[in-house]
Order: structure tokens, then sequence, then C-alpha cells
């Protein structure tokens, strides 16, 4: 069985979806988990349309559930966890009376998919942006974790369990050492002593062994005036990220902004310097790491235009300013090296990746493949490392509140031919794509007494925009829905809240508390006013 | 715990392929052992990554013992079968096919075509010249049984004008052979969206949208996944299509790349057909096993912001946001 949780993957995922369906048709059966009857949850045995936010109450309702079934997996939760006992007395109070309240799913769908879970021989729990764009994304992931802990759901052929990555090169990124925790190869910065020995003798000088800051802590840094310059590769954070009037208010404040894009985007609009760069995707040569851990190497098929240089030249000469020559002749020079310090991308030589199609990590050696799958560890016995928790969490609703003024939840997502802040997708025609939409059930729009085009001014605590509606049957009474695609028409993120998780940063794009109100005249002609702040209300 | 699902060894078995015996294991087609055994098979609506259909009879072969030719592309060898795959009945059979098919279909762009037509002897002019073209539309309005009777001197043809109603891709079905390699590819084989199927009957059977509707008003999700597996370029790629026209299409300047797309996580393999340093085309590897060919509207089609250079992205009024081409033209503000 496939359990979609968070996820609207016939969407943002099509080819892996087409994987899905392959199985939907050889028997699998798929259930999915989200607020939106989604095009993926179309394709579901079972739907269970759940309260935004309220991921944490349904998924220990559902290890309550297996518990005092007798479904979990004892040999498992023995053999190779810790704090079951914690676990299970944690998830007491989520009867599935109370997740029913609280999620809004019916106690008997929710005893339905935990069953269907509990018992399956093999089981995929998929996630994407629906589980940790929230305040509690972690917890989010955790109470999943919890679930497969239960059933013994992972470290097996066809059982495990399966974020889905949202761009082509974020695992990739991460692997490579892209965030604040980890050097090359994902070996830990300040706990990994052999490996930092090893960084700093083929460097040939000492490393920083201290964490650095992800992005949420470097836009406080920022406001607390700790960080004043900012080298910005790829990114659009001023459309991208939550509660875009602070983020463009902190990055004004800076005294150097350097931006290194394909495009003259909104950041680098802002930006004292801009390093016009070649696309990586065909216009250099390296390697990206997909969702299934599968490294695969990107080639040049175009020369880059103008003056537009790859990256890696860019960062050589930058290098080279700071007084260190770094000299490689080759993208592949590159990976030699981070073969050479990351264990478990070793085996994997520019020629093997070529010749297999791309390799998934762990590959320790040139002559070997690992499993398909990780922690296949868990079974064996004796354990050879310590064994896993159990993490007791909380359900915690989304900070944006619903009042009296604002009484829609907005959620935002991605529609099927456009990606992110459309920077790329903008530049092909899509005979799909209409104006950016705000959603809304069928009970709301004839509550609010709209119809399908009709302009209306969209407002949080936090700032305001103007869209025209369309009714969505596929929505529950009281949830609205908005994609962050087009910000130069409908700049979505001027209503997001920047309620950011304390571990992985990442903020509630996916709950803002709203209130939509007709547009007087229609608003024909507003789309500047669309983007210009507005009197903001009290927050 | 085992770590892996493993199915039982399959079994051989002994057949005769032309007189001479060949070990087969069991479950494979006549093709893919006549391909493996270096036997050259014409097929048309086969294609590895779709359940085959049978509907074009060029690969027909004969079996002794069968009171009809066999499709070799959907066949499974037995023990003990004996194969002829160009016996005088296969070879006429396969003329008759290639001759119906190239009499009425503009057959310009179908790969290898030109090369059975000889190999076969097949002389699609004997039917006379081509009866006049459909006028557009018409052929979408035909029905079963309303029909003239023709009075043989002409060949009846499937020519028509091509449907040009978006900006991704062309259907030229004057080029449509009913393989069904569309209807499969867009239907539960792969993308599951439904967006076409055969309608009409006999010679008026036809591709078409529900209602023969254009397909920005279908449901069609321009995964191009059809254009992938058509094989006589009934369907293409606009940019393909307005180079033909132009004659400025030359595939012998042309190199073909493989990378991964820079849309989400998933990792497809992309093969970016490149002429003059612009994309013309992209394909996936029908072998690799993430997308055995298929890709979705935004790996197909997304990528003209590397190549608006300088001039803006046409708009349609309510489409997506102006591409931001100024900083890709090399005399922007960036550069």
């Amino acid at each position: 069985m496939i359990l979609l949780w968070g996820s609207n993957a016939r969407e943002a995922h099509p080819i892996f979806f087409h994987h899905v369906l392959k199985a939907v048709h050889a028997g699998a059966r798929l259930h999915v988990i989200d607020p939106r009857r989604t095009t993926s949850a179309q394709w579901a045995d079972t739907w269970l349309g759940l309260n935004v936010g309220s991921d944490v109450a349904l998924a220990n309702a559902m290890g309550r559930e297996i518990i005092h079934a007798g479904l979990c997996n004892r040999a498992f939760i023995e053999h190779a966890t810790t704090g079951f006992e914690a676990y299970a007395a944690g998830v007491e109070r989520y009867t599935l009376e109370h997740a029913e309240k609280v999620t809004g799913v019916p106690a008997d769908a929710i005893r339905e998919v935990a069953h269907a879970y509990a018992r399956a021989d093999r089981a995929e729990l998929c996630w994407t942006l629906g589980i940790t764009e929230h305040h509690n994304a972690v917890d989010n992931v955790l109470a999943l974790i919890n679930l497969a802990l239960l059933c013994g759901h992972v470290g097996r052929y066809g059982s495990g369990l399966n974020p889905l990555r949202g761009q082509n090169n974020v695992q990739g990124g991460g692997d490579m050492g892209a965030i604040p925790n980890r050097l090359p190869g994902f070996q830990d910065l300040e706990n990994d002593e052999e490996a930092c020995a090893r960084f700093e003798r083929a460097w040939g000088t000492p490393i920083n062994r201290k964490y650095g800051w992800h992005m949420t802590e470097m836009l406080a840094a920022i406001d607390r005036g700790e960080l004043t310059a900012l080298y910005v590769l790829g990114e659009n954070p001023v459309q991208s990220d939550a509660d875009a009037h602070h983020v463009r208010h902190l990055l004004a404040s800076l005294d150097h902004l350097v931006v290194q894009d394909i495009f003259l985007t909104a950041t680098a609009e802002m930006a004292d310097v801009v390093l016009p760069a070649a696309a990586s995707w065909c216009e250099s040569e390296g390697t990206v790491t997909n969702s299934e851990r599968r490294v695969q190497r990107v080639r040049a098929a175009l020369r880059p235009p103008g003056q537009a240089r790859d990256d890696l030249e860019i960062m050589y000469d930058l290098a080279r300013r700071l007084g260190h020559d770094w000299r490689y002749d080759s993208s592949e020079a590159v990976w030699n090296e981070l073969r050479s310090l990351a264990p478990n991308h070793a085996g994997m030589s520019y020629a093997r990746l070529e010749e297999l199609g791309g390799i998934p990590w762990p590959c320790f050696h040139e002559d070997r493949l690992e499993p398909s799958y990780l922690h296949g560890w868990l079974w064996e016995d004796p354990l050879p490392r310590p064994p896993v928790p159990f993490t007791v969490v909380e359900d915690e609703p989304p900070v944006d509140e619903l009042s009296e003024d604002f009484p829609l939840l907005l959620t935002t997502g991605r529609r099927l031919d456009s990606f992110n802040t459309g920077v790329q997708t903008g530049g092909y025609i899509s005979p799909l794509r209409r104006a950016e939409e705000l959603e809304l059930s069928i009970a709301d729009a004839e509550k609010l007494g709209l119809e399908d085009g009709q302009r209306v001014r969209i407002t949080s605590r936090r700032g305001s925009v103007t869209a025209p509606v369309r009714v969505q049957p596929s929505l529950r009474r009281g949830l609205a829905f908005m994609t962050l695609h087009f910000p130069e028409e409908v700049e979505t993120n001027l209503l997001t809240i920047n309620a950011t998780d304390p571990k992985s940063g990442t903020a509630e794009f996916k709950a803002t508390a709203i209130r939509v109100e007709p547009v007087a005249g229609d608003g024909l002609g507003d789309r500047a006013a669309a983007v210009e702040p507005v009197a903001m209300a009290g927050d | 715990m085992s770590h892996a699902l493993r199915a039982a060894p399959p079994r051989t078995v002994e057949i005769k392929l032309n007189g001479r015996p060949v070990q087969a294991r069991e479950g494979m087609t006549i093709l893919q052992v006549c391909q493996r055994q270096g036997i050259e098979i014409p097929t048309l609506c086969w294609e590895r990554t779709l359940t085959p259909v049978n509907a074009c009879r060029v690969c027909v072969v004969e079996i002794k013992g069968a009171r009809v030719l066999a499709p070799a592309c959907a066949r499974k060898v037995e023990e003990g079968m004996e194969i002829e795959t160009h016996s005088e009945r296969v070879r006429h059979s396969r003329k008759m096919v290639l001759e119906f098919l190239a009499s009425s279909v503009d057959l310009a762009t179908t790969p290898n075509v030109d090369r059975w037509l000889e190999e076969y002897d097949a002389r699609p002019g004997r039917y006379g010249p081509p009866a006049p073209p459909f006028a557009e539309g018409e052929r979408d309005r035909l029905r079963a049984g309303h029909h003239e009777i023709p009075d043989g001197t002409h060949a009846a043809t499937v020519h028509q004008p091509p449907k040009i109603d978006n900006e991704l891709y062309v259907r030229d079905y004057a080029k449509c052979i009913l393989c069904y390699k569309c209807v499969e590819g867009c239907g539960s084989d792969w993308q599951n969206t439904f967006a076409i199927s055969v309608a009409g009957r006999g010679f008026d059977a036809r591709i078409a949208t529900e209602f023969a509707n254009p397909l920005p008003d279908s449901a069609c999700v321009y995964c191009g996944n059809c254009i992938a597996v058509c094989p006589t370029g009934a369907l293409m790629f606009k940019s393909e299509f307005d180079h033909r026209q132009a004659g400025t299409w030359d595939e012998s300047r042309q190199t073909v790349t493989t990378t991964i797309c820079g849309y989400c996580g998933v990792g497809c393999n992309l093969e970016l057909h490149e002429q003059d340093n612009e994309i013309v085309k992209v394909t996936s590897p029908l072998d690799h096993p993430i997308t055995r060919g298929n890709l979705c509207v935004k790996g197909r089609f997304g990528f003209q912001h590397v190549q608006n250079r300088g001039e803006p992205a046409v708009r349609d009024g309510n489409g997506g946001p102006p591409a931001p081409a100024q900083a890709r033209g090399g005399d922007g503000k960036g550069a």
C-alpha cells in the first residue's frame, strides 16, 4: 500500500506518480491524506481530508488505534526501537473520537487507513511540503516516523519513509554540504572528528568546526545586525519566502548583497552586484541527486548567453580574489575530490554514473552496489548500531489563528505546469496556465456571493493582494488555495506567515488566516495594487 | 528477512526460427527473440514501453499449424513452435499492409518506411492518385455508414490540414496510421489522463479528443508522452513542425545531450535535441528506470526560459508572468 501524506504528487511529481499508478493498476492500495481533494487524491482508495495542520493529531490517533487493535509489530519494536512505552502513553489521549474533532476526518476512516497501513505486507509512506511547511514541521515528520517504527515499515524492500524532494537537487545540495551543519558527504561538522580531520588534511587548512546558520537564522541575524553581507546563489527569497514585506526590508538593510542567478530576479534587482550564471541543468557539467538519492550527471547542451558563466568558474575567480588559488580542470575533478572525502559517494565515478544511469548513495566501493533502500540494518541480528527512538509529539494548531476578522484558512501549493516563483516556467507558454486565482470552496463562494473570475481582495494579518476567484469543488468549507507561481501578478507571500519550525527553519506556508472581500468595480486595472503594500491590519 | 522479492527463474523453451533451432526464455515474444537473433521484423505500433495492441499488422509472422498469421510483437513463444519470419505469405501480407498505409497516409516523416517499401516490393502508387484532401475538421464529422461508394479511380486517403491549436505541439493526422500508441501512452500504460481515444469506425476511425474539442478545451495535460511514442511524426513538437515548414530542420546539425530536468526532485533524464544552440525538441530515454521515456509538461516543454534571449516571451493576455528575458540577453543589467 502507498500512503501519500501532504503530497499532491500527481501535479508536483508527475513521473513519480506514473510509478504509483502502475502499482495501483497492479492492485496496490493508495490512500491520500490532504486537506484538498487533489488530483492525486482522486486516484485514492481512501482520501482523508484533514484540517490543515492537524497531522500530528491524525498520526497519533492512527498510532493509538494500531496499538489498541494489536496490530503493531512487537518483534520489530523490541528488536530495533526504544521509547515505545512512552510513545504508547503519549498517544493514549488521541482517541479516534478526539482525532475526529481535531482533524475533521471521520473516526471510521481513520481506523480504516490505520488498519490498512498496519496490516500491509509492504507500505510506503510518502510526504511532501504538506508535512514540512508548518511551524511544527519536524514534529510532523517524527509523528510519521513513529508510525513506520510501530509497524516495521522501514528498512525493507518496498517498505519505507519517503520524503519526495521538491527540487532537482535539494537532496544533493544537502549531501554536498550546502547546509549549515554538514560537510560534503553529509558528514557532521561538529561531531565527526575523523571527517573534519580528513578535510583539513586534503585542503591543508583548519576548517571552522562550528555549525552555521540556515536561511531563517540568517534572516534573523540580519535583523539583529549581525549579518551584513549576503551572497545568494540561484535563490529568489524576496518572492519565495514567507512574509515578503519583511524579507525585502531585511535585504534592503544589508551593507552588501551579491546575487548569482540565470535571471535578473526580484532579489537580483536589489543586489549591489549581479553575477550572471549559466543554467546548471543544460549549460554546465556536474551532478544532481534526486529524491531516491540517485546521483546523476547533468551535461551542457547549450552555450550560455552573453557573459553568463559556469557557477564553478565564478566561484574559482571569487576564491582567487580572496587569495585562494583553486584549480580544477573539470567538474569531474571536483567530483573526484568529493569522492575521496565522502565515503558514501566513493564508488561513483563519472564512468559508472554514465554506465548505470545514476547510482543512489550510499555507494562505498567502485565494484559494488548497496541495497536500493536505507536502514536495512534495523532488521539485522544482533543490531549493529543503537536502536532508534520513538519520539512523543503533541498536536499544535497553526500559528495564524482563525478569527472573526480572518475566518478562512489559505493553504498554498503547486500547479502541474508551473514551478515555484515562475522564474523558469514563466518562460514557456503553457496552454494549461491561467492567471493566479484564489480557489474557494463552493460553500464559501456562495456565502460570500462570489463567482468564477470575480476579483477579490485577500487580506491576512501581514498584507493584502487581489486576485480573481475560482470556485473549486475539491476544497472543503473554510479552506482556500493559492500558488506562489505568479508573484509579478499576485504576491501570495505578502500574506503568508513567517512562523518557522525551530529545528528546520521552514515557514508555515501551508496555513494563513485570511479574509476575502469583493473588490469594488471588479478591480480591472488594479494589477499594480496587487503588489503594493497596503495598510496592514494589527498583528 | 528477505531483502527482495524473487520470482522463480523463467524456463527455457525450444523453438524453430526460420528452420533453425533456437532456445528462448519462456514469456518472451516472438519479436524479442527475433531481435536477439538479429532478425529484423518491421514494426510500427509496437514500442517496448507499451502494451502491444496488434494494430498495424506489419510485424506478422507465420507459425506452422496456425490458420492465420500472428503478430510477432504480442505472441509469446511456446515449446516446439516453428516460426517463419519472411515466408512468401508473410512477405505478401507485409507488402499489402505497407501499400495500404503508404497510399492513404503521409509517411514522409516515418523512419525506415522507405526501406521497407522497397524490401517488400510495395507499390502504393498502383491504387491510383490520391483523392483530394479533407477540409479542416471534415473527418471529425464523418458518421459510420454515411458514405458514397468510391469510384475506384483514386486512392482513399486521410489527408487533411494539421491541427495547430496550441503553442507546444501539432497534430498532423494526415500522417496518422492509427497505431494506438498515443492512446496507450495517454491512457493506462503511463499518463492515465485519457485525453484521447479512437473515434469512428472503419476508414473513418481517427484519434480524437472528447467531442473532437481543440486540445486546450480537452483533458490534455501537455506531457507530450504521445509525441514520444508516435512512429510517424503525426504528433510533433511545434518547434520541429515550424522548422520543417521553414525548411530549416536539419538533424545533421543537431546534437542530443542527456541531462537531468531542472524541476522537482524525481530526476527525469532529458535528451535535449539542440540545433544552432537552441533546444528544438526534448525526449527521454525509453530504457531509463525513472521515466521509461515519459515526462511531464515542465520537463518536456519547460526549457524555453534558457533561450528567450533578448525578446520577452509572447503572452496571451491572461497567461503567466512575463519572461524575465532581459538578463539572458547579454546586454541586460546583469551582464
